[in-house]
């Protein structure tokens, strides 16, 4: 039980980086590699910030704004000097490598004393609870995981709702005209050079936003922390699509954050069933490739088989 | 209200490929004026529409729109004062967004996009009852995506969006040329009466003979990039369409003699 809410607990945190990746992935149509550094970027300065001894709260939000310049930096490569998209994310992302060091100094800063997120809804949980285990369908459950679960919950379907009405926005809605069609954006008066800067920095102010959370979860932040996660956020907003389909952004950003619970219930199976950690990335992968092939390739064969027209 | 001064642009310059669209155009078009254009493949209709819009920017030459110096404007700064509705039926609209969204989206053209709700109340009512002038039953349909409607469907609100805010200057790029005849027609149709209402300034492109004869108070024939007729007034009421294949006709001969003349010459010389 105890490892299910832990799976749940991440889930709802990296559910950031999958709304993050939905943003630049299924909006702008962007692989935008940015995200694997900005989510070390806003671990490794929400985690420094801590230990130097300040409020969570602004600690979580500096992560956050960190990640929102970076993604900015590279929307900028890309619109203002013309460098291919995917090549632009690749640049800031090896540049944050770099930084992401200078920032924590070191290549891991533990996060063992001191006040955080995990903290406060861990104090919050004692208080509401009163007692270390609550009882939930039967099982003995550890009141602080289930506070941590709760209040990393709410935030994240607090987000989710702010998102949502942003997209819902008149400069949400020039932002998603901007992926689906920049001729039209452009003939409405909107610069969209601009629209793409604009949603690459909320993308990835998301997606710090989940690394300076997931820091502390987990009580540290790594430097490599942010190898594959745009894979691992891609295989979450399939995930997500698949459970609730596209047809509006709601059902969309729902789907991200489900998507991402369920992907990250299926790896704590896995690993349970003693599937090698080492191999999780590659599986990961080849998942992601599927899911993008399969219904592709599903149609051909189905266009096959059906007589020619005349 | 339109002022366009010997522009030049060439594509690809210096490779085997090298298109020399525009060679020296002069055109000054007078405020509500309806000017269309015709011409052969080629001749250089849709790029001086798209050099207007500010798609690209002219090598040599000026624009000049409203008063205004618009030749080094990018198509965003332009497009407050453009309206626009595009030969493909799928360019001028945002596919996933919702009709509502879409109109939405036009009804603040050129103005900065704000935090506020994309529709109010106000704003959806308005929309409502203009798509429901159009007769094409899409008032119901203002949350549907506009990638579920038909081409002609998606130019007459691509035409509405183009107009909402009421344009300097209208540019239609044969934005029937892509629609069944019976599409066409009810297309044409709208931008005639939302023209003469409104009394726009509008550019046309055109393959259709037809259109070019009966609508319009002027029209200018382009071939190899320049201006090559430019009919108005009386002359341009008696045009019929046997005219202008006339002239098509008169063009396609003096090529194929330069062309022969070209022949002789590097018969003898070469």
């Amino acid at each position: 039980m105890s490892l299910l809410i832990g799976a749940m607990t991440i889930g709802f945190i990296l559910s950031l980086l999958a709304l993050g990746v939905y943003l630049s992935f299924r909006i702008f149509g962007y692989s935008d590699m940015t995200t694997e550094g900005t989510i070390t970027l806003g671990a490794a300065v929400t985690a420094i910030l801590l230990v130097k001894g300040v409020d969570p709260f602004i600690a979580t939000a500096a992560g956050c704004v960190a990640g929102a310049i970076a993604g900015a930096v590279t929307g900028i490569i890309h619109t203002r000097f013309g460098i291919n998209g995917l090549l632009a994310g690749i640049l800031v992302m090896t540049a944050l490598y770099s930084i992401n060091l200078h920032v924590m100094g070191r290549s891991n800063v533990p996060l063992l004393a001191g006040e955080n997120f995990t903290t406060h809804a861990e104090k919050l949980g004692r208080m509401v609870f009163g007692s270390e285990t609550v009882n939930v369908a039967g099982w003995d459950v550890s009141s602080r995981d289930l506070s941590v679960l709760i209040v990393a919950a709410l935030s994240i379907t607090a987000i989710s709702i702010l998102l949502y009405m942003f997209l819902r926005t008149d400069l949400g809605t020039a932002l998603r005209a901007t992926g689906d069609n920049a001729q039209m954006i452009r003939a409405t008066g909107v610069n969209d050079g601009n629209m793409i800067v604009l949603g690459l920095a909320i993308s990835n102010g998301l997606v710090a936003l989940g690394g300076g959370l997931l820091a502390q979860y987990q009580g540290f932040a790594d430097v490599q922390m942010g190898i594959g996660m745009l894979v691992w956020g891609l295989a979450s907003v399939i995930i997500g699509e698949a459970l609730v389909g596209t047809k509006q952004i709601g059902y969309a950003i729902v789907g991200a954050v489900m998507g991402s619970i369920l992907f990250r219930l299926l790896v704590a199976v896995a690993l349970r069933w003693g599937v090698n950690p080492n191999d999780l990335k590659l599986i990961t992968a080849i998942f992601v490739f599927a899911a993008l092939v399969v219904p592709g390739f599903l149609e051909k064969l189905k266009k096959k088989g059906k007589p020619a027209h005349a | 209200m339109l002022e366009i001064r010997n522009i030049w642009k060439t594509f690809y310059a210096g490779t085997p490929n090298e298109v020399r669209s525009l060679q020296g155009v002069n055109l000054s078009i007078e405020d509500g004026s309806f000017v269309i254009v015709i011409g052969t493949n080629g001749s250089g209709k849709s790029t001086l529409l798209n050099s207007v819009a500010g798609t690209f920017f002219v090598d040599d030459g000026t624009l000049h729109l409203d008063g205004k110096d618009i030749t080094k404007w990018q198509e965003y700064q332009r497009a407050p004062m453009i309206g626009r509705v595009f030969q493909n039926p799928f360019s001028g609209t945002s596919p996933n967004l919702t009709i509502g969204e879409n109109i939405a989206l036009a009804s603040r053209r050129g103005m900065s996009r704000s935090l506020g709700w994309v529709r109010d109340k106000k704003l959806t009512q308005q929309i409502r009852e203009r798509v429901g002038r159009l007769n094409m039953g899409l008032e119901n349909r203002l949350e549907d995506p506009i990638g579920t409607l038909s081409g002609g469907q998606r130019q007459a609100l691509t035409l509405m969006m183009a107009t909402w805010v009421k344009p300097k200057l209208l540019l239609l790029d044969e934005h029937t040329a892509a629609l069944d005849p019976k599409s066409a027609d009810q297309v044409i149709k709208l931008s005639e009466e939302e023209i003469s209402r409104e009394k726009l300034t509008s550019l046309m492109v055109t393959h259709s003979m037809q259109q070019a004869v009966n609508l319009g108070d002027r029209l200018i024939m382009m071939h190899r990039g320049r201006v090559l007729h430019d009919i108005r007034g009386a002359e341009k009421q008696r045009l019929r369409p046997e005219d202008l294949l006339q002239r098509f006709e008169d063009i396609r001969r003096a090529d194929r003699l330069d062309e022969s003349a070209a022949e002789m010459l590097k018969r003898a010389y070469v």
